[in-house]
């Protein structure tokens, strides 16, 4: 009866949508107050609807409800409880249900916090929103309902796929709906805008929170599913360019693209076009990433072909929405007002510049994503697009926007002077300089790729620091002065400076760890020991037992440092009788300098194991530069100047002290 | 089938060793340069069973088999560039992770340098127009008469 209710709820939510995504148009056509405040209603309604859908649809995957078939199909009565909850998105149909709770969830903040905005353009925006919750409530009741039932039920499920068993991947997947749907709504607002004619400076002021919201839940849920193959996968990997990760990076470039655009926009009122677009593409890269993932089209052309309705479906929600949306934008962006200009050497300039890269880059991991797939429909050759292509293309395209980067806080709006710029940088360039150098003296292998890493690590890392002592006038002024002008500087400063800073750690983390790796994989018998990173692992034993819903075998292995106590690793091998799967659990210790990684592999057949045991310096890094990013981006958030119910006329003073920081 | 039987036997006439999975300690070869070059190609080959992951990095039983493959080459005297090739003439080209500069892959591998060169070109074009352009004339005494007029003298 609950499962019916909450079927019934996901059609009345679809219904809501429709009255939601038409109503308030006409409303805001005609002018009709009345119609235009529907929306907001509408956007709260549709959000319950969908949210009691999802809540009914969890309870019947805790209570273990086996006649519904998709509680069948990927859960099991043994399984842990975290998993019956988390397990909930580890389907096709979940996850659609957990997208379109977020693409409600944020129609539904708009109405909330959406107050200051000008009814049309929020009936408008609210209404495309409504838009896009049909096309993906028809998509999810036709071909994919969560509701199905299974007649005659059985008594137990099939239990979930063994490697979404695990906390990385449990909680990874909201983060990263939440950054893919976030952007939604702003393609709902430059939507609106084109329907409405006007781009300014109080536009992007609107949607720039939204698209800071988005962009940092991706980078969140990015970092998180890159450190989840990181230590599930058994590889030492944390970045594979494997089609999944390259949807969920698709978005991400873009984003970033438009959060640096949109800024540009509110600031000096310039950009206006471009920044539309890049909203369009970006959700558009959105929906590619998720519903192409999730049609299997990537694996095979084939997988697409047995189940050609959903294929069908998504392909056609894509061409509307991207291929609508394009068309608005072609026939309405010519009317848009022309931005004011500005030189090339400037901080405009600066961001075009990276705006280009990052849109090259995109189109890079595009192209190499679905190429395998087009030269399979115009050849029929089946090749592959390895990492190997990723790192000839893409890698060379961002290293100058690296560069740019640091260089283009500092120039002035409009017009800049680059000597000037890198004279004040001039700290940041001798240490990049430098960096490299003394490298190089401690390890005469080291490969040129990884000392141009460095520089540009170091670049990004002290180009930052030198950035925030000038402004707080360190060089000027006394310590306790700067100090207090440093304390002052606006969040958005301190935004960009950690996002930036995070950068930087990233990068190091990524260089060092892929350049200078240590790795032992030996065969090895009880009282057996091996060398790595100066350590010793003592190789105890393996000893096996049933726990919960696997049977695990695990390896004690203690580990001896000079000069630090002696600690013991438990890496472990686990297999899931119902699924039939294995899975290999790394056991990880880390400094926050370098991860000792240790993998159990097979049975050597002489009664010893395979370990497999890597020193990843700096690896570490890679994550804690992502949060750097995201906070920085949620730092930027938090500045007075981007709430939304900013009051529309501004005191005389706020706007000289942002003319001052400008 | 009879050719890849043919094949496992003579690999394990070749390298006799237990059988085992992964970059197994068993697989090694004994010159390090060798060995290196061996765990070099591995990371360019697909494991053609797996989902997305080199040979080099899966327990499959495939991977294992062409790992001892190409080290049989490379002791074979083989150069890499040759291995690639023994390989990809019998499993197909979906086997090499990094895709040859051919006529298949041309798009692949120009469209990136071009959308760089060309966007950044059609950036520059764009900006040195804009400079190019005219300045604003001034206006001419009679214009300038009338604009006050139209404006509305304030003063």
């Amino acid at each position: 009866m609950l499962v019916e209710i909450g079927h019934f709820a996901l059609i009345l939510a679809m219904l809501v949508a429709l009255v939601q995504g038409t109503v308030p148009l006409v409303g805001a056509s005609v002018r009709s107050r009345a119609l235009m405040d529907l929306a907001r209603p509408a956007a709260l309604l549709q959000f319950g609807m969908v949210a009691l859908a999802f809540a009914v649809f969890m309870h019947a995957h805790i209570i273990s409800d086996f006649s519904v078939r998709n509680v069948f199909e990927n859960s099991h009565t043994a399984k842990p409880m975290l998993y019956k909850v988390t397990g909930v998105w580890g389907s096709h149909e979940g996850s659609m249900m957990l997208w379109v709770v977020m693409l409600t969830l944020f129609g539904g903040l708009v109405a909330v916090f959406g107050r200051a905005l000008p009814a049309s353009l929020r009936a408008r925006t609210l209404a495309i929103q409504g838009l896009l919750g049909f096309g993906t409530l028809l998509f999810i009741i036709a071909t994919s309902n969560p509701f199905d039932r299974l007649f005659p039920t059985s008594a137990d499920g099939r239990d979930l796929n063994p490697l979404l068993q695990d906390p990385g991947l449990a909680f990874h997947p909201p983060f990263l709906y939440f950054g893919y749907v976030g952007f939604s709504i702003t393609y709902s607002f430059a939507i609106a805008a084109l329907i409405e004619g006007r781009v300014g400076a109080q536009w992007a002021r609107w949607v720039r929170p939204w698209a800071l919201v988005a962009w940092c839940g991706l980078t969140i849920g990015i970092a998180l599913g890159s450190w989840w193959a990181y230590y599930v996968l058994g590889w030492g990997g944390w970045w594979y360019w494997d089609p999944v990760e390259n949807a969920s990076f698709m978005p991400w470039l873009l984003g970033t693209a438009l959060l640096h655009s949109a800024a540009v926009v509110e600031k000096r009122e310039t950009l206006q076009r471009w920044t539309v677009l890049l909203a369009i593409l970006t959700f558009g890269m959105s929906l590619i990433g998720t519903f192409l993932v999730r049609s299997g089209v990537l694996t095979s052309v084939h997988s697409f072909a047995v189940d050609p309705t959903r294929g069908v479906f998504i392909l056609a929600l894509i061409a509307v929405v991207i291929g609508g949306g394009l068309l608005l934008y072609a026939f309405r962006a010519p009317g848009l007002e022309t931005g004011n200009p500005f030189a090339p050497v400037s901080r405009e300039g600066a961001l075009v510049f990276n705006n280009l890269l990052l849109c090259a880059g995109m189109a890079t991991v595009f192209l190499g994503t679905f190429y395998p797939l087009f030269a399979e429909v115009w050849s029929g050759v089946k090749l592959s697009v390895g990492p190997q292509f990723f790192d000839a293309t893409f890698v060379p395209i961002l290293m100058p926007g690296i560069v740019a980067m640091v260089i283009g806080p500092v120039l002035a709006w409009r017009r800049g002077d680059l000597a000037a710029a890198l004279r004040r940088l001039s700290p940041a360039l001798v240490g990049a300089l430098l960096a490299p150098v003394v490298v190089f003296l401690l390890a005469r292998t080291a490969p040129p790729a990884a000392l141009a890493g460095v520089a540009l690590a170091v670049w990004a890392m002290l180009g930052v620091l030198t950035d925030l002592a000038d402004r707080s006038g360190l060089a000027r002024l006394p310590l306790r002065a700067a100090w207090r002008r440093l304390r002052h500087l606006p969040r958005g400063t301190w935004g960009y400076a950690l996002a930036h800073f995070g950068v930087g750690v990233l990068i190091a983390g990524i260089v060092v760890s892929t350049a200078w790796r240590s790795e032992r994989i030996e065969s090895m018998h009880a009282g057996d020991t091996l060398e790595i990173a100066g350590r010793t692992l003592h190789f105890v034993g393996v000893t096996e037992g049933d726990v919960a819903n696997y049977h695990v075998e695990r390896a004690q292995i203690l580990v001896e440092r000079p000069g630090a106590a002696a600690i013991t690793l438990y890496p472990e091998r686990r297999w899931y009788p119902v699924a039939r799967s294995q899975t290999t659990n790394t056991a990880i210790t880390t400094n926050g300098f370098g991860d000792l990684y240790l993998a159990l592999g097979d049975r050597d057949g002489q009664g010893g194991w395979v370990l497999r045991a890597y020193y990843n310096p700096l690896v570490p890094w890679i994550w804690f530069g992502a949060v750097l990013a995201a906070l920085g981006g949620l730092l930027s958030l938090s500045d007075r100047r981007l709430r939304m119910r900013l009051p529309a006329a501004r005191a005389p003073g706020a706007v000289a002290a942002r003319a001052a920081d400008s | 089938m009879i050719l890849r039987l043919l094949f496992a036997a003579v690999l394990l006439l070749v390298i006799e060793q237990p059988s085992v999975h992964a970059v197994e300690p068993a697989e090694r070869l004994a010159d390090p340069t060798l060995e290196a070059r061996a765990r070099g190609l591995s990371k360019e080959l697909r494991c053609l069973v797996c989902q997305n992951q080199s040979i080099d990095e899966s327990n499959a039983d495939l991977a294992h088999d062409l790992r001892l493959l190409l080290r049989q080459r490379l002791v074979a005297g083989d150069t890499d560039q040759q291995v690639l090739d023994y390989i990809a003439a019998r499993y197909g080209v979906f086997v090499l992770l990094d895709p040859p500069f051919a006529p298949l892959t041309w798009v692949l591998w120009l469209t990136p340098p071009v959308l760089v060169l060309g966007g950044g070109g059609l950036l520059l074009l764009r900006a040195r127009r804009r400079r190019l352009e005219p300045p604003v004339p001034e206006l001419s005494r009679e214009e300038s008469a009338r604009a006050a007029l139209l404006l509305g003298d304030q003063r």
